[in-house]
């Protein structure tokens, strides 16, 4: 298949460029972010609540337009679902399982609407539910699983599509901390072994430290990034790691940066 | 499990059936103490006897009063859901027609019945007709509610997988509408029974195909109250049976996925 000439290992697979968004209300939900988002990278949103993360994890998805400025998907003037020959994996902060439908018809969805041939859909889906551990579970129903083994069919619907672009918006943010690091793990070895370029939003520094090899800091009133950190780190990643004083010393710089984009917004409510 | 869930079940049937044999105990006693006439109240013995003399006429009606309701049960399922999904086709269409469908609802039957009946040759049609008019705004409503009330994050997925507006509907709105359409559709089956009591009522047909409301009619006239009494009876344990069959059947498709149906997981 053809691709456009710029597309190379080099380019980089969105390219934002001082994309921003206004709400029809006025509400500056995102202020000019100018970010690429390179192949094979683990790069993290990071931030407290109304940073706009979201609006921007909804922009790279092409489920919203921007205001202004724009983003070119693997190089192109494609809407990023509209790019051929590309795929994107998408996992919301909520399993969003149909619960009519079994496991293994969940994870099979987008294959399916995409009009792929039934008995190969179902050999992909059954790999995926491999791959989140989750195989024999394939006829249950949604409802008879636990909250995080609800999210890992979600990530293996995610990953059924053999995506090129895997966007995670706060998968495990209702998760206990337990179930929390265990799936983190999980998606660490995932992202490893699959070769997967992925944008994860979070507002836990732990988490964004101990799975990112980037991590972009955003502040609150109008959402921006504000520090572009390196987490240089090899993998795999394992619980050593989590208790590692490198870890430490992330989460410490992470922390600062977060604070001093608070602080800026606790003068501006008392100005 | 069996521990814990078996005497609730038993409990559920034994506790209405000791309400049910207490009440008609008291009705047999009362009605022999106070010596009370049988074309006031006859006591259930008598009623019960009745059902049994009268069992050929009586199952007539029967037939032809289920038969009227079951048909306008089912035109009014069919026809309820296509209005539904036309109205979820656009707000247009729904703002346009919604109020109409409102207006079938609260016009009361009785006093629409007449019309029909006298514009519709056929009795039965026009009967049939009048039941349908009862029994589709649930249909409408549920459905319509149902079709509308998609799970936001489910329609952007579908939305970034490319999905057309027909995977949409018959993968997303239609089994996510199912657990609102049988709540209607259980409405809609007490319904049409009602609907082709009332019409039969306002009708007054005699002859051979007269139904139970008919016979309560007659009976009254002719101050058969056992008669009556035994009419009454069947009606009720028609619309019961429907209900049930109705309960059952939203069971048996809801039970393994939605919360309604189903005991909480372990």
């Amino acid at each position: 298949m053809p691709l456009p000439a710029e597309v190379g290992v080099a380019a980089p697979v969105v390219a934002i460029a001082g994309a921003e968004k206004i709400y029809a209300n006025g509400t500056r939900a995102l202020a000019p972010v100018d970010l690429d988002i390179r192949r094979g990278e683990f790069l993290t949103l990071l931030g407290p609540s109304g940073c706009g993360k979201t609006t921007l994890l909804n922009l790279v998805a092409g489920l919203i337009a921007p205001s202004g400025g724009a983003l070119r998907w693997w190089g192109g003037d494609f809407a990023s679902t509209g790019v051929p020959g590309r795929r994107l994996g998408f996992v919301f902060q909520a399993p969003t399982l149909m619960p009519w439908a079994r496991v293994e018809a969940n994870v099979r969805l987008p294959l399916d609407l995409a009009g792929i041939e039934r008995s190969r859909a179902t050999r992909s889906a059954i790999a995926a539910l491999e791959q989140v551990g989750l195989a024999d579970f394939a006829r249950h129903f949604p409802r008879e699983l636990s909250g995080g083994m609800q999210m890992r069919v979600s990530i293996a619907r995610a990953l059924a599509v053999a995506p090129d672009l895997l966007l995670m918006d706060e998968p495990f943010g209702a998760l206990d901390e337990f179930t929390r690091q265990r799936l983190d793990g999980e998606l660490a070895a995932l992202w490893a072994a699959r070769e997967l370029t992925v944008v994860f939003v979070t507002h836990s520094i732990y988490e964004a430290v101990f799975l990112s090899t980037r991590v972009a800091v955003m502040g609150p009133r109008p959402g921006r990034v504000i520090a572009d950190v390196v987490i240089d780190e090899p993998f795999p990643r394992n619980d050593a790691f989590r208790v590692s004083t490198t870890f430490a010393r992330y989460c410490q710089q992470l922390s600062a940066r977060v604070a001093e984009a608070g602080a800026g917004t606790l003068r501006d409510t008392r100005s | 499990m069996i521990g814990n869930d078996a005497p609730s079940r038993l409990l559920r049937i034994a506790a209405p059936a000791l309400i049910a044999v207490l009440l008609l105990a008291a009705w047999q006693g009362l009605v022999v103490a106070y010596d009370v006439p049988t074309y006031i109240v006859p006591s259930p013995r008598v009623v019960l006897q009745t059902l049994i003399a009268d069992r050929a006429l009586l199952a007539d009606a029967l037939g032809v009063t289920l038969g009227i309701a079951l048909t306008a049960l089912a035109i009014a399922t069919i026809a309820g859901t296509l209005v539904a999904l036309l109205f979820v086709q656009s707000r247009w269409i729904e703002m346009s027609l919604f109020p109409y469908a409102v207006l079938l609802q609260v016009t009361p039957i009785v006093a629409i019945a007449p019309l029909i009946i006298i514009w519709v040759k056929d009795t039965r049609i026009a009967l049939v007709l009048c039941a349908v008019v009862v029994a589709i705004f649930p249909i409408i409503a549920n459905t319509t509610l149902g079709l509308r009330s998609v799970d936001h994050g489910l329609l952007n997925l579908f939305r970034m997988c490319r999905a057309n507006r027909w995977q949409v509907l018959l993968r997303l709105r239609i089994p996510g509408a199912l657990p609102y359409f049988f709540g209607g559709l259980r409405i809609a089956s007490g319904l049409s029974l009602i609907g082709a009591v009332v019409a039969e009522f306002v009708a007054g047909t005699g002859g051979q195909g007269a139904g139970l409301a008919y016979q309560i009619l007659l009976a009254g006239m002719q101050l058969n109250i056992p008669r009556l009494f035994a009419a009454l009876f069947l009606i009720a344990a028609a619309g019961v049976a429907l209900f049930a069959a109705t309960t059952w059947l939203s069971h048996a498709v809801l039970a393994r996925w939605h919360e309604s149906e189903t005991a909480a997981p372990g």
